[in-house]
């Protein structure tokens, strides 16, 4: 298969979690639309390692692997404290950063 | 050649499919699920592009472990979600839209760049490609303040997961608990 075939499927993945991220208002499906949009990023990167027959550009998926999990740790944690603190579960109430 | 094209169509189509499917079902459960999916496609299509040790750690760290992780959360907290935001159509409608602005954009800069081994099948490359030797000798000679850096990292991600979540006794009080709604204590009957 061509590379660029990768690279444009990439690109649908990346389009279909940022719409999903600006359309749906449970905070866990928009840390879930996050994630898809950093696959999108990975298989790119995973797609121009393969074209320039180098490696560092499996190891910056890794990373970008590790930045996710990180990320889905401290949403969750956020999310975890809204629920125990008795909000409601919306992005759209939820309009100011207060403990 | 041709099982690597019928291989990259079932998991392109299966990855699209799982990616549609986070955003436009309703129930977060099936969200989750669906991710799950869509990870492991895509772990087959890092196996075509040769990347033997990340379709491994992505289905076993992304789709073994964050995903559980999900899933409990989304088990502790229950309830539905509307699959897109019902009362202002304005931002309901910019979001496709502005996804769509997105993939065409992405188009034209794959269709007019001047990268020429993109209509190739890449690089030529050793057998040991990607595998899980040459990517730690990687991670531990040329990358090794970076690999250091995301294992502190995850380290302080854990750390503030703790302190976020955790049960705050004493600084707030109970609640009362909530009226009972049971049927009422006498019933009056008329005959």
């Amino acid at each position: 298969m061509d590379i660029v075939w990768f690279l444009v499927l990439s690109a649908f993945i990346f389009c279909i979690g940022a719409a999903g991220v600006i359309v749906r208002r449970d905070p866990l499906v928009i840390l879930l639309c996050l994630e898809l949009m950093l696959n999108g990023g990975n298989l790119a990167l995973i797609a121009f390692a393969r074209m320039h027959g180098g490696q560092a550009g499996q190891i910056f998926a890794l990373i970008v692997m590790v930045i996710a999990a990180c990320e889905v740790v401290i949403g969750l944690g956020i999310i975890v404290a809204m629920y125990r603190n008795r909000l409601r579960i919306d992005v759209d109430e939820m309009t100011e950063l207060r403990g | 050649m041709w099982f690597e094209q019928v291989l990259f169509f079932i998991a392109g189509t299966g990855a699209l499919a799982g990616a549609l499917g986070v955003v436009m079902l309703r129930n977060p459960f099936y969200c989750v699920l669906s991710l799950v999916i869509h990870l492991i496609m895509l772990a087959v299509l890092f196996l075509l592009l040769q990347a033997a040790f990340l379709a491994a750690a992505q289905v076993v760290v992304y789709a073994g472990a964050v995903m559980v992780l999900y899933i409990f959360v989304v088990a502790y907290i229950g309830g539905e979600d509307e699959a897109v935001r019902p009362d202002d159509s304005l931002i309901s409608s910019f979001g496709p839209l502005f996804a769509a602005a997105i993939g065409i954009e992405l188009c034209f800069a794959l269709i007019g760049t001047g990268l020429e081994s993109l209509d190739t099948r890449g690089a030529d490359v050793g057998p040991g490609f990607g595998s899980p030797g040459q990517i730690g000798s990687l991670l531990l000679r040329q990358f090794l303040v970076p690999f250091e850096a995301a294992s502190y990292l995850l380290l302080v991600a854990a750390v503030g997961a703790v302190v976020l979540a955790r049960r705050r006794r004493g600084l707030e009080e109970e609640p009362p608990p909530p009226p009972r709604e049971g049927p009422p204590e006498t019933l009056e009957v008329r005959l």
